[in-house]
């Protein structure tokens, strides 16, 4: 076969014809390259779509049965097969809002410090404890988090706060009740310290990228670091750390293990954060295998659909948030 | 290179006949539920194994999981320490019969106060996971305890947050007792429970209560015992305070009238006998009637007849109360008269 090939071959220009020939090679190496890679981004996509299918389908009959009623209904009661799922999303929102709150600024200020502020000596090891925080698996925050850190808070921490906030107001609504150590805030600690390394990590690097020429001109002007961090890093940074909270926030949100050890898995609203609660993600673990009747693994999948909805309306709004910040800088 | 061959030959008939052999020999039972039950379904199967060559997978993943699978078909016995009603039994098309009995006990976490010092009774109890008795030195608890000192401690009270069978037991018993309980908040595997927290599995109950005082909650006995749990008594339908024991458990099962229970449909919380444990219970096998596979439920059976038989002691030794004589002899008529293969014949009808 390559005899008869050969022939051919050196009867056409000898250069003209093989540039030819790999251009097409390459060509079709190209395309193939291209399909490949549009093969993989839209198969994201499909199987976005079919989770969703298949939580509209599983939802359906527990949808169906209470409506739109599901979502504003505290009551949870396998018993009578009265569904609400108001509670767990209350418990989902609050604890990621805590986690949040604490997580953010401390996420910021480590980076803050590792990249600007650190003696090199110390730089690699906070940087590698930072990222094993990361890889630590939920299961051992969750055992941790009753066995340790709700121990401490039940007789330490909890009681104080009940004793301080006593007389105030609304804080006294807010610290109230018997210090069970377990509880929505620290499902919330819990997720602070998890969600953490996200922050700190997405925030460190993005940090690194400033060009030190903007840094070194700020300072010639005469700024102060905190000003170069205030009003030149974080201002160029904004979206990778932007970026570095959302990934966190989808953590929190939909972080299971961990919160149902230590968040107390009662299906109420209190006013209390040390009052037990429970989140989205929780109730289905604690839940699903029990759940014989139809209409309560229905009620079960619902859930899932909705913690599936908020995640996608919290990134949406993230995006949103993002776009306006750009148009205001920019234009 | 024909001796090779040969080799090879010998060597492939024979690995086929060793599977032959043991694919005839040694079958594999399949079940799923309970967790109640899965130390004595494993220790019985580790005995069985060696005396049959059969060996038992049983996935324990609680009683609902354990109902869905048998009700789906995908295992060859489900098990649940909630029976099904013969109702839901005939809808199902299952066959429903018990194996161990045990009992859950209140564990408390009071300064001071030892495993069977501090005496309840189910309106108590009702009240206190009610939410309606907040402190230890409330009237209604000094009433049953007047020679402890009892602190004004608020009451934490403890339960499951993943549905159990001891769940289920424990609500059916606090139903009996208290009638605002059976309006409110009834008995399953999962209920809404008016206050308190949830912990998961036997073991989580155990660690808050261990941690938290002022606490209350229900674990299996045979846990409370294992994790020298600060356990209560209760007062008992006939008005007697028991302590619970084997003995106690016993006692209630004995009483237990298994001959007019239609499929065995039997819950033995709060049964008459001035030595029962009020909250004792049966945990049930499921399987059904008219098996697709015949072979496989028939391995079932006589894997459950052996350990009816020999497995007594076994289950004595985990705490468990293992089913009377004259239950095994119900249960014996039952599969003849219930578990029937294709052409309407009893596929396995018990050896003694």
């Amino acid at each position: 076969m390559s005899e008869a090939a050969m022939p051919q071959y050196s009867a056409a220009p000898p250069m003209d014809s093989s540039r030819l020939a790999a251009a097409r090679r390459f060509s079709r190496k190209d395309h193939f390259f291209h399909r490949l890679t549009q093969t993989s981004a839209l198969a994201v996509l499909g199987i976005l779509v079919g989770v969703m299918v298949s939580l509209v389908i599983g939802a359906a009959p527990a949808l169906g049965t209470f409506g739109f009623g599901f979502l504003w209904n505290e009551s949870w009661n396998p018993v009578t097969g009265q569904f609400g799922a108001l509670a767990p999303i209350y418990g989902t929102l609050l604890t990621s809002a805590i986690a949040m709150i604490i997580a953010v600024p401390i996420g910021i200020g480590i980076a803050t410090f590792l990249t600007e502020l650190c003696p090199p000596v110390l730089r690699r090891p906070v940087g590698i404890a930072i990222e094993l925080l990361a890889g630590v698996p939920s299961i051992i925050y969750g055992i941790w988090g009753l066995f340790v850190l709700a121990p401490i808070l039940q007789t330490t921490v909890q009681p104080w706060l009940i004793e301080i906030f006593g007389s105030v107001p609304v804080l006294n609504s807010i610290f109230a009740g018997p210090p069970y150590g377990i509880g929505v805030l620290t499902a919330g600690l819990i997720l602070a310290i998890m969600v953490l390394p996200f922050i700190t990590s997405v925030t460190r690097d993005v940090f690194d990228a400033v060009p030190p020429m903007l840094k070194e001109s700020a300072y010639g002007l005469g700024c102060t670091r905190r000003e170069v961090m205030w009003k030149v890093v974080l201002p160029y940074a904004r979206v990778g750390v932007t970026g570095g909270i959302m990934l966190a926030l989808g953590r929190a949100l939909g972080e299971t293990m961990a919160v149902t050890f230590v968040i107390g898995n009662a299906h109420r609203i209190s006013a209390s954060i040390l009052a037990p609660g429970t989140t989205i993600s929780a109730s289905i673990a604690n839940e699903f295998t029990e759940a014989v009747e139809d209409i309560y693994t229905s009620s079960l999948i619902s859930l899932g659909l909705i913690l599936f909805i908020i995640t996608f309306i919290v990134l949406a709004l993230a995006r949103y948030m993002l776009l306006r910040i750009e148009r205001k800088t920019g234009g | 290179m024909n001796l090779s061959v040969k080799a090879i030959r010998l060597l492939a008939v024979g690995v086929a006949a060793a599977g032959f052999v043991s694919a005839a020999s040694a079958a594999e039972i399949s079940g799923a539920g309970a967790t109640f039950p899965y130390p004595i379904y494993a220790k019985w199967a580790d005995a069985y194994k060696q005396i049959s060559g059969n060996s038992l997978n049983y996935q324990s993943i609680g009683s609902g999981g354990g109902i869905k699978q048998i009700t789906a078909n995908t295992v060859t016995f489900g098990a649940s320490d909630k029976p099904l009603t013969p109702e839901e039994l005939d809808k199902a098309g299952l066959a429903q019969f018990p194996t161990v009995m045990g009992g859950v006990v209140p564990v408390v976490n009071l300064e001071g106060i030892n495993p069977g010092d501090l005496v309840l009774d189910g309106p108590t109890l009702a009240d206190i996971f009610l939410g309606k008795i907040t402190k230890w030195d409330d009237a209604a608890i000094k009433k049953l305890n007047p020679s402890l000192t009892l602190p004004s401690q608020a009451i934490a009270i403890v339960h499951r947050s993943d549905g159990s069978g001891t769940s289920f037991i424990f609500t059916n018993y606090l139903s009996k007792m208290s009638k605002e309980w059976a309006d409110s908040v009834g008995s399953n595997t999962a209920v809404q429970w008016p206050t308190g927290i949830g912990a998961k599995g036997n073991e989580g109950v155990a660690a808050n209560v261990g941690q938290t005082g002022g606490s209350i909650g229900y674990v299996e006995y045979a846990y409370a015992k294992q994790n020298k749990l600060t356990f209560t008594k209760m007062v008992n339908h006939d008005g007697q305070t028991v302590a619970p024991t084997a003995d106690a458990f016993t006692a209630a099962a004995a009483g237990a009238d298994w001959g007019s229970a239609k499929g065995f449909y039997m819950i033995l919380t709060d049964q008459p006998g001035a030595q029962s444990w009020p909250i004792t219970a049966a945990t049930f096998i499921m399987m059904q009637r008219r098996p697709t596979d015949q072979a496989a439920s028939i391995e079932a059976l006589k894997f459950f007849d052996w350990a009816y038989a020999n497995g007594d002691q076994m289950a004595s030794d985990l705490d468990y109360i293992p089913m009377p004589d004259s239950v095994v002899k119900l249960i014996h008529a039952y599969w003849k008269e219930s578990i029937k293969g294709s052409t309407g014949t009893a596929i396995y009808s018990g050896s003694m």
